[in-house]
């Protein structure tokens, strides 16, 4: 079942077309990563989901249900441009910023305390956020993005800004919430950061949506048949008719490492037996095309097509 | 609904509890109690009395001056000698009547425009006397010629006594004057809180929680409370440190009250019993035929709805800027007006009806300064309520303009705004 399913997203700002007739379907439970370069529509189409702003074309489903005034109590989102107030108490400020989102007071008190406790923040509850340390704060910001305990939580360029200790310690915590049945959407530019982390991603590109799926399938689709092979003699007599041979560097001390692309559809064995016959193997792996590489892939295919 | 009470609750209380508001809460009423017990503590306080050596060779003035705080010593010795004492002395020579007299204040020090003043006076006084008496009369024959004349104005339709602009025109510049600078003062302060949501950055959060305008309003009503609460501690801790004062120094007061009515019967000995009598009713017709109730409530509704008015204003530029030294280009225009009604308002008292008056208190922009300097001049009903509705018309457009463009500025950052850019945004859609 899908949480969130936008069918033929457009918006215009100005002249400019930010979104132009995107679909999208994010699975329920899924991590989802919307991907893509900077200004290419991440960020209209997560302020659209969270009634921000609105389309002018299209619509966008939550659970089967017209995106409405009430979705936003389901909704934590902590975005890419983020803040407090600096003169506010930290406890006030979650209970405040949990009231605005609809929780009872009593409840959104018990929530705060045991999210204060486990970020190791209790003795701060009645500081200022501006005596807190960078890192406090951004816990702080985390914990008031998911205070309310929202099925779907957007998180937009999570990882910019967030010290190392603090990014994996919210990685451990989305995940943690994700086993708890919620779905989380990442949006970022920094494909490599949430390669990992993601089950699901859709790129996109220059206002358009390019590529959507399952990580594993889409990766499964962008396989090459390349391998990465560490070897030591000359492989330079491999039958070229059967193997690309792409680059061959001098790797560790008298090692080299070569990519080796099979062309006729044998099988990795086939290879390796081949190159058992002219080397010395050290080293076999199959070249997995990362995100960013299909990314770079997928946009200059398109731009083929133009 | 819940949620803008969730606003205006977080507004008003992170403000009321702020240190800046307790101390002005507390210095405001010490202002304005101060303002009514320094004169009456300048007036009671002892002033040492100073001591002038008169040397008086013309020989009209032999133990005949006299002025506040001042003792005169009528001396014979020669004036060569008193010159070398280091008192101050006053040389009268020889004075013919039909001149310009010349007398001579010596001293070590400059004395002050006051004390030579009151020595001047004293002289004067005196000559003035002693010329009368050459001419045959005397003080009394001179006091019959006076008369008293009390113009009292009244409506020509109810016949009823108007306001005296006196009092009409206090009233009206104190509260033309008070929404001024409340509109200036806590408009301002909308703008700053808007801003530093924007450049927090936690405008975005709070956004995907409420919509942008209620938000805004939130915190317009919000400011709005807290300024209500601080006129109110004001007046009551103004009014108990009045009364906690003329009770304190109450015997002064009386006597201060004695000594001026003493001073004014003085002056005018002519007035009899019915006359005073006379006077007294006056005051109170005064008092009576002021719109006391129309005044109090016109200046409520003028600064609510003018504040409500510009603080929209006043938003909508805090939202377009991403710092508050970029705001200056667009208080400009908000100014303006505001200044403007100030500056017009001397026009506005010599003539409380004129044109120039009535349009500036129709335009919502100037109306509510400019309207509550002519309400105490006793405004026609009918106009005052067109001048409040075109006010309220103006504080909704202004809202429904500013909420437009507010909604977009929030969420712009680092582009360079222009008034285009204003009215792109004004038109854009959400």
């Amino acid at each position: 079942m899908n949480i969130v399913v936008a069918k033929n997203i457009s918006k215009k700002f100005g002249d400019h077309q930010a979104l132009d007739q995107v679909d999208l379907n994010i699975p329920q439970g899924a991590i989802f990563g919307l991907l893509g370069p900077n200004g290419a529509g991440k960020t209209t189409f997560i302020r659209i989901v969270n009634q921000i702003i609105t389309n002018d074309e299209g619509e966008i489903y939550i659970n089967d249900e017209k995106l409405a005034s009430h979705h936003i109590r389901d909704i934590g989102y902590l975005p890419e441009e983020r803040g407090l107030y600096k003169k506010m108490k930290v406890g006030e400020q979650l209970l405040y910023l949990a009231r605005l989102k609809g929780v009872a007071k009593s409840e959104a008190t018990k929530k705060i305390n045991e999210w204060l406790t486990k970020f190791d923040l209790k003795e701060w509850k009645n500081k200022n956020i501006e005596d807190l340390s960078k890192g406090m704060q951004q816990k702080i910001q985390f914990i008031a993005t998911i205070i309310h305990s929202p099925s779907l939580i957007i998180l937009d360029e999570p990882f910019s800004g967030f010290d190392p200790i603090n990014a994996s310690l919210i990685k451990d915590e989305i995940l943690k919430i994700r086993d708890q049945g919620s779905t989380i959407i990442f949006s970022t530019h920094r494909m490599e950061s949430v390669e990992e982390l993601c089950d699901h991603i859709a790129l996109i590109n220059r206002s358009k949506k390019i590529l959507d799926g399952p990580k594993l399938a889409i990766k499964e689709q962008f396989r090459t048949n390349t391998f990465e092979v560490i070897h030591k003699g000359d492989i330079s007599r491999l039958n070229p008719s059967d193997y690309d041979i792409g680059e061959n560097i001098r790797f560790d001390g008298d090692t080299e490492k070569a990519l080796i692309q099979i062309k006729n559809g044998n099988s990795p064995n086939h290879l390796l037996s081949d190159l058992i016959a002219l080397t010395e193997v050290h080293g076999f792996t199959e070249k997995i095309p990362s995100i960013n590489d299909i990314f770079i892939a997928k946009v200059k295919e398109e731009n083929n097509h133009e | 609904m819940n949620k803008i009470w969730l606003i205006i609750k977080r507004e008003y209380f992170s403000r009321i509890r702020k240190k800046s508001f307790i101390i002005m809460s507390i210095l405001g009423p010490l202002l304005f109690g101060g303002i009514l017990v320094v004169p009456i503590w300048l007036a009671t306080r002892d002033n040492p009395e100073k001591l002038v050596v008169v040397k008086d060779e013309s020989g009209f003035f032999d133990h005949k001056l006299n002025a506040n705080n001042i003792q005169f010593v009528y001396t014979t010795e020669r004036i060569e000698h008193l010159l070398l004492q280091d008192s101050t002395i006053l040389h009268i020579p020889p004075i013919d009547l039909k001149r310009t007299v010349d007398i001579f204040l010596y001293g070590e020090n400059n004395h002050g425009i006051d004390f030579e003043n009151r020595i001047k006076n004293s002289l004067e006084r005196e000559l003035r006397k002693i010329r009368l008496s050459r001419l045959g009369l005397n003080q009394g024959k001179l006091d019959s010629l006076n008369t008293r004349v009390n113009l009292q104005t009244k409506n020509s339709q109810t016949g009823e006594a108007e306001a005296d602009s006196g009092v009409a025109s206090i009233v009206g510049y104190i509260g033309a004057f008070a929404i001024y600078m409340f509109i200036f003062i806590y408009g301002a302060q909308v703008m700053r809180g808007v801003a530093e949501e924007k450049t927090n950055r936690i405008i975005e959060i709070i956004i995907s929680s409420v919509k942008p305008f209620q938000l805004m309003m939130g915190k317009i009503v919000g400011i709005a409370l807290v300024v209500l609460t601080q006129l109110t501690v004001w007046i009551t801790l103004t009014s108990a440190i009045y009364l906690g004062i003329s009770a304190y120094y109450s015997d002064e007061m009386k006597l201060l009250a004695e000594t001026q009515s003493a001073q004014s019967t003085l002056s005018s000995p002519g007035m009899n019993k019915i006359e005073q009598a006379k006077m007294l009713s006056e005051v109170k017709d005064k008092i009576e035929g002021f719109p006391v109730f129309k005044t109090v409530f016109s200046f409520i509704f003028y600064f609510l709805a003018g504040y409500l008015m510009y603080a929209a204003l006043f938003a909508m530029v805090g939202s377009a800027v991403d710092s508050m030294e970029d705001s200056q280009q667009f208080m400009l225009p908000i100014t303006i007006p505001l200044i403007g009604s100030i500056i017009v308002l001397g026009a506005v008292l010599q003539d409380p009806h004129g044109s120039l008056a009535f349009w500036m208190s129709m335009i919502p922009l100037t109306s509510p300064v400019v309207m509550m300097m002519r309400v105490p001049f006793d405004v026609p009903d009918l106009e005052l309520l067109l001048s409040m509705f075109l006010l309220i018309g103006g504080f909704i457009s202004t809202t429904w303009f500013a909420g437009r463009v507010y909604r977009i500025g929030i969420l712009m950052h680092g582009s360079k705004v222009n008034y285009k850019t204003l009215w792109k945004w004004f038109f854009m859609n959400n």
